[in-house]
């Protein structure tokens, strides 16, 4: 019987022939943890008298969540990290450097066909590099630190078949409400995402990071995408030479199979305050926004920025509108900085932001007064969210539709400006 | 591992989907550090008097994907800081599952809705069966898996890596 892509690489990371419902030891490559969970995981960790990890490549630890530092308490923990990664010699990526998510594909340090766990709900996002990645709790990710091994259930697999090509203005991240809009919250709880088919041709490896990231809302474990040329263009651009990675077999077994035709999508809206409960943008429209954000390990990259710009074209921000932008990364704020896009934005009246999480978790910067309507390019909605109070309302949308309803001031299709 | 527990029934609105930013909201995660203060502030952003009406062994009750969201293991750590001695959901998110096994936290996966706010409940985690002795009614749970039953009784996931050196989990 053919195997799936979680069956592989769980199989030959723990050097048996599992299929899923087992239960295996494996061998991890890489672990990561943030600015918000690696107080415990240090913790857990020196508790077990922790000298260097276990893992194939290591481990990172990103300043990213709240970032620069907003107050004296952040402040201690900042340096807390520090002094750890000092210690220890593990790589610090500090504030600027940008989102975990964006940060550690750029390192190099996740590879095709690899498994590898984070202290961070988002790091199925490397499914998009045909890795096998997923979040977790600060002490699992302790223990695949400390020993360089963690067990796993080898999870069933849903097979996602792409095909047909997206209309202008639609994206990676309507694609991905929409899956989520159809499965649920808990439709993909402890699941494997396949994503398959010539649809795969319409999404660039930021679009991919962008659908792997969200994964995570249907509950889902992985989210591994197949490895073509798309990656590998990737990986040799960046310098890096990536393997073979891995594929599923033919007659692996799937537990569902959904099918997406790209050009039947439309802009799509998450509204308030669950992720799964999606809209067309059009349905929506006169809705009043009061803040936009641009950013996120969901929609913080490059081609998000270049699109940002292309629904601008040089058009201003609604008057009385906050827009604020937040790019993924050190490297592709001086990428945007090199195509000009960053002062078309500053011009057209955003204000951006360092590289890190911006806005998103309502930890420092950019958190909106009660009553206020947020449109944001993030992955989550929940009430409460964005920092103080439970009376903001947060739609979730592509940047392309928070391009539109920052320049109109209201939920705007981006077709339609 | 204490195999039988006894409390009250804590319940929320939403009923679902309860997720790990309102066990725990993100604003506190970087304030505050020490989990019995952390504690004071768990479920208050859905339901604020929680904290001061929690008693030592209650029960959360709730229905499908409880701790959906953030990894936060901050999350399971606070509601046991809290004095939660086990949550009873309809399913689990997840990283949620595994975080509150590995902190020593018993989820209780069956049915949820016959059960009140303020219902005394006897929670047996050995034979995997929950009574409410005021109304009559015994129901039996999903078992614990294997693994989750040596976590706990080692006393969560580093105690059990101390214990054995690595994973002994057959």
């Amino acid at each position: 019987m053919g195997k799936t892509i979680a069956e592989k690489v769980l199989g030959n990371h723990s050097g048996s022939d599992c299929s899923a419902g087992d239960i295996v030891v494996a061998s991890v490559d890489f672990c990561m943890a943030q600015d918000g969970t690696s107080t415990m995981m240090m913790r857990e960790l020196e508790s077990l008298g922790f000298e260097a990890p276990g893992t194939r490549r290591g481990m990172a630890l990103v300043i990213d969540h709240s970032s620069p530092s907003p107050s004296a308490n952040v402040s201690r923990i900042h340096e807390r990290i520090r002094s750890f990664a000092r210690s220890k010699a593990v790589p610090l990526h500090d504030i600027g450097e940008g989102v975990c998510h964006q940060v550690v594909p750029e390192s190099g340090k996740v590879l095709p066909g690899d498994l590898v766990v984070g202290a961070d709900s988002h790091t199925c996002t490397y499914g998009a590099l045909n890795a096998c990645s997923t979040g977790l709790g600060s002490a699992d990710v302790a223990a695949a630190t400390f020993t360089g091994k963690l067990w796993f259930r080898v999870p069933e697999s849903y097979r996602i078949e792409l095909r047909g090509a997206f209309s202008p203005f639609v994206s990676a991240k309507d694609l991905v409400l929409d899956v989520i809009g159809k499965v649920g919250a808990d439709g993909a709880t402890y699941k494997s995402i396949e994503y398959v088919g010539d649809g795969l041709l319409s999404l660039s490896m930021d679009g991919r990071m962008t659908v792997a990231n969200m994964a995570v809302e249907m509950g889902a474990k992985f989210c591994p995408f197949p490895c073509d040329q798309a990656t590998r263009d990737w990986y040799s651009s960046r310098g890096f030479v990536p393997g073979p990675g891995v594929v599923s077999d033919r007659d692996a077994v799937y537990e569902k199979n959904l099918d997406f035709d790209l050009s039947d999508i439309v802009p799509k809206v998450s509204v308030p305050h669950q992720v799964d409960r999606v809209r067309d943008v059009s349905d929506l429209g006169g809705t009043k926004v009061d803040q936009v954000f641009v950013g996120t390990c969901t929609n913080g990259r490059l081609s998000d920025l270049e699109s940002v710009a292309k629904v601008m074209r040089g058009r201003r921000v609604k008057k009385g509108v906050r827009m604020i932008v937040a790019p993924a990364s050190k490297d592709v704020l001086l990428k945007a900085i090199d195509a000009g896009l960053i002062s078309g934005l500053v011009r057209s009246g955003a204000v951006v932001m360092p590289p890190g999480c911006g806005p998103c978790v309502g930890t420092h910067a950019g958190i909106p007064a009660d009553g206020e309507n947020v449109v944001s390019t993030a992955n989550r909605n929940f009430r409460g969210r964005m920092g103080n109070n439970m009376d903001v309302s947060i739609f979730l949308v592509s940047p392309e539709t928070a391009a539109a309803s920052a320049v109109t001031g209201e939920i705007t299709d981006p077709r339609e400006v | 591992m204490v195999s039988l527990l006894k409390g009250s029934v804590h319940r929320f609105e939403p009923n679902d989907d309860i997720n790990t930013d309102y066990i725990i909201s993100g604003r506190y995660k970087f304030k505050i550090d020490e989990m019995s203060d952390l504690a004071k502030h768990v479920m208050e952003d859905i339901d604020p008097g929680f904290a001061a009406r929690v008693s030592p062994g209650d029960f959360i009750v709730a229905g499908r994907n409880f701790g959906c969201g953030s990894s936060r293991e901050q999350a399971p750590r606070a509601l046991k800081a809290a004095g939660v001695s086990a949550v009873l959901a309809k399913s689990y998110a997840r990283i949620f599952y595994r975080s509150s096994f590995n902190v020593g936290l018993p989820l209780l996966q069956c049915d949820t809705d016959w059960i009140s706010a303020g219902d005394g409940l006897v929670i047996d985690l050995t034979h995997g069966e929950v009574t409410c002795p005021a109304r009559a009614v015994k129901v039996t749970t999903a078992p614990i898996p294997r693994i989750m039953c040596v976590l706990l009784e080692d006393g969560g996931l580093v105690e059990h890596l101390k214990k054995h050196g690595g994973f002994a989990l057959d």
